[in-house]
């Protein structure tokens, strides 16, 4: 397997009886993941379209032996659920529900702090390994198998760029969203560093965004441990100034959070930039022919 | 989610936080006998709008007579402020906080903010205070000192202490001080806030600390469990058009060019905006339609962009994932209808469904610009912009 999923992956969804945790759970199972039932509080014990139900995330790891979930849960009780995973010690947790309130990821992320288990998101498409495994909300048959790490913040910029290289028949090892909000489970660093140490990336597209200084942290990580090729596009370089609230945010983040500010730093530390969203797949091919 | 200063102070009084005595006022009659019942023989009157810079731009004003507060109120009341941070069209002053006035020894800077990069709560303190602290981060760092609150543990007796003292504020003020950040810091938990900042934080010449301006933000996401700030809601303070655009879970931003945007994603959307300039054209608007969108509110998406007189063309930009492309496109054909789309319609689609959105619009009578990828639709739209398809 690429990174974090594959084959191995045994996957369960949270919230799987609602309407978008039903339609993608199934969707996931179509692309070929291997999807073993769903906990939904007071309808554990029943089948829903196939496959079991459980009251708790607990039972359903028993009965099933998962090691990924997939959350569904609305924003209100998604923190909960998180929670809940990572005591019933699922190694993978993707949270898709977006509009969680900040403050209750501040309490999940400090809680998870030495436990075994990994969060990505929330508020993300969540992870593919084409041809493997899906677990999230991304298109499927967009994907291909291959050997390009993809890593974003959004969603829907993240199929383009998948998008653009699949067209271009270069295949993706492992595609993960990372989520767009201020406190998420998994940064750049951590998947920059799960794709330089795996075999079967050769190279990556990190897609960022405005705001916060995750972007150029991870510039400054590439330049001391990468040594594949990273293509970089950052979203928001038209967003006007001055929509941004209070001084605050802005202050504790330093000069960093401009699209600007950002692509200069990772030019500085050798990331090959895309200034247009269009343009992430024809820089990956030139970066790969370069490569070889 | 914003609120003036005068609903942060009357918050940050339920939480023991000290504040100067002070009246709203509507009007003029009412800021004097705001005055009257303050009693005293100086008070301040503020602009309130939710906006920093007010006293620069003439919002802030001193009054020594009840005389001199009926000259303010006339002034300030009805004026427009334009201040680095209302954008160059500035805010109609409709309400005012008459404050009693106090003799002040130093003026600090509190803040409470979300540290993304460490993901903790953080208490940022100056001992510069009163002025842009944006400047004083950059010229005097060193002058700004942060302590990162664990959640787990909560606020505890050394942060207040190693905040009061690395303010610099003198020691027999500093227990008033770790009142004060206690209660700011169990206000922000409490209420969900994203900022909280007190510029200034006053000592004043009889030994108190307290709040001489406050600054309260909330996390929207949070706001289902504080219906209380959610009736601060200032609908003067907010464009009409983006307010509607919420009711619909809509995530719309007013700008000034003439491209209309509907996109889903807030990447994408963004990432639409930049390749339309890099085309040379200007986007008219941020919109996100999100992921849940129907049928009802892509038509109501459209009937927010064409309420733009700006808007020159549009440009539908869908990549589905839990969108399909198939409720765009009814979306669109319904909007049509209803609507009568005069501007030149640049539509591209791909992703979950795509093939039967594409059939929709290809069944319907609409004129529309099929683009292939992305760079094509940024390409035809800005032409459609200027006339030249």
């Amino acid at each position: 397997m690429a990174i974090l999923v594959g084959r191995e992956t045994r996957l369960i969804t949270i919230g799987y009886t609602g309407k978008q945790g039903t339609f993608h759970s199934l969707q996931s199972r179509d692309y070929g993941t291997n999807f073993l039932g769903g906990v939904t509080p007071g309808k554990g014990g029943t089948v829903h379209e196939g496959y079991p139900v459980f009251n708790s995330t607990h039972e359903a790891v028993k009965k099933t032996d998962a090691n990924a979930a997939m959350i569904f849960v609305p924003p209100k009780f998604a923190a909960d659920s998180i929670l809940e995973c990572v005591d019933a010690g699922i190694e993978l947790i993707v949270c898709i529900t977006e509009g969680i309130p900040v403050l209750d990821m501040v309490k999940v992320r400090k809680a998870m702090v030495g436990s075994k288990s990994r969060l990505i998101g929330p508020n993300c498409p969540g992870i593919i390994t084409p041809g493997e495994c899906k677990i999230g909300i991304m298109p499927g048959h967009i994907h291909m198998p291959g050997r390009v790490g993809v890593i974003s913040r959004s969603g829907t910029l993240t199929y383009e760029a998948v998008y653009q290289l699949t067209q271009r028949e270069i295949g993706q090892s492992t595609c993960v969203g990372i989520g767009g909000d201020p406190v998420a489970g998994t940064n750049f660093i951590d998947v920059l560093q799960l794709f330089e140490q795996d075999p079967d990336t050769d190279a990556v597209i990190m897609i960022g965004e405005i705001g916060g200084t995750a972007e150029a942290e991870a510039a400054r990580w590439i330049k001391e441990n990468m040594s594949k090729p990273v293509v970089s596009f950052i979203a928001g370089a038209s967003a006007p100034a001055g929509k941004r609230m209070g001084h605050a945010g802005a202050i504790i983040s330093g000069g960093d959070t401009t699209a600007e500010a950002k692509y200069r730093i990772l030019e500085e530390c050798g990331v090959i930039i895309a200034r247009s969203p269009a343009d992430l797949g024809e820089k990956m091919e030139e970066a790969l022919k370069q490569r070889s | 989610m914003n609120i003036h200063e005068y609903q942060a102070k009357e918050l940050m009084r339920k939480f023991d936080i000290s504040t100067l005595r002070g009246k709203v006022a509507f009007s003029v009659d009412e800021a004097v006998s705001a005055a009257k019942e303050l009693g005293g023989s100086i008070w301040v009157v503020k602009a309130q709008i939710h906006a920093g810079g007010r006293g620069k731009a003439g919002g802030v004003k001193i009054a020594k007579s009840l005389e001199e507060v009926k000259e303010h109120a006339q002034d300030i009341l009805g004026k427009t402020l334009v201040t680095h941070q209302t954008g160059p069209e500035g805010k109609v002053v409709k309400t005012l906080l008459i404050e009693e006035g106090c003799d002040i020894d130093h003026e600090y800077y509190a803040g409470v903010v979300l540290d993304r990069a460490t993901g903790l709560v953080t208490f940022m303190g100056s001992s510069e205070g009163g002025v842009e602290i944006e400047k004083v981060a950059e010229e005097t760092p060193e002058k700004i000192i942060k302590v990162a609150i664990d959640p787990a543990v909560g606020f505890t007796p050394f942060v207040g202490r190693k905040l009061a003292y690395g303010m610099g504020i003198p020691a027999e003020q500093v227990k008033g001080a770790m009142k004060f950040f206690e209660g700011l810091y169990n206000l922000y938990l409490s209420c969900d806030c994203t900022i909280a900042e007190i510029n200034p934080l006053v000592s004043t010449k009889g030994g108190d600390i307290l709040a001489l301006d406050a600054k309260l933000n909330f996390d929207s996401n949070a706001l289902f469990r504080h219906p209380d700030i959610e009736s601060y809601r200032d609908p003067n303070e907010e464009s009409e058009k983006e307010m509607e655009a919420a009711k619909f879970d809509l995530s719309y931003i007013e700008l000034d060019g003439s491209i209309g945007c509907l996109v889903n994603g807030a990447g994408l959307a963004m990432g639409t905006m930049d390749i339309i300039k890099l085309h040379g054209g200007e986007p008219a608007n941020f919109l996100d339609v999100g992921g849940s969108a129907t049928r009802e509110t892509v038509e109501k998406a459209f009937s927010i962009i064409l309420s733009d007189e700006n808007v020159k063309a549009i440009l539908v930009n869908i990549f589905g994932g839990i969108m399909k492309c198939d409720i765009i496109a009814e979306g669109i054909v319904a909007a049509a209808r209803v609507l009568g789309i005069n501007v030149p319609l640049v539509v591209r689609l791909e992703g979950t469904n795509v093939a039967l959105g594409k059939k929709i619009l290809n069944e319907s009578d609409l004129k529309i610009i099929a683009a292939e990828d992305l760079n094509d639709a940024a390409h035809k739209a800005v032409l459609a912009a200027k006339g030249e398809i």
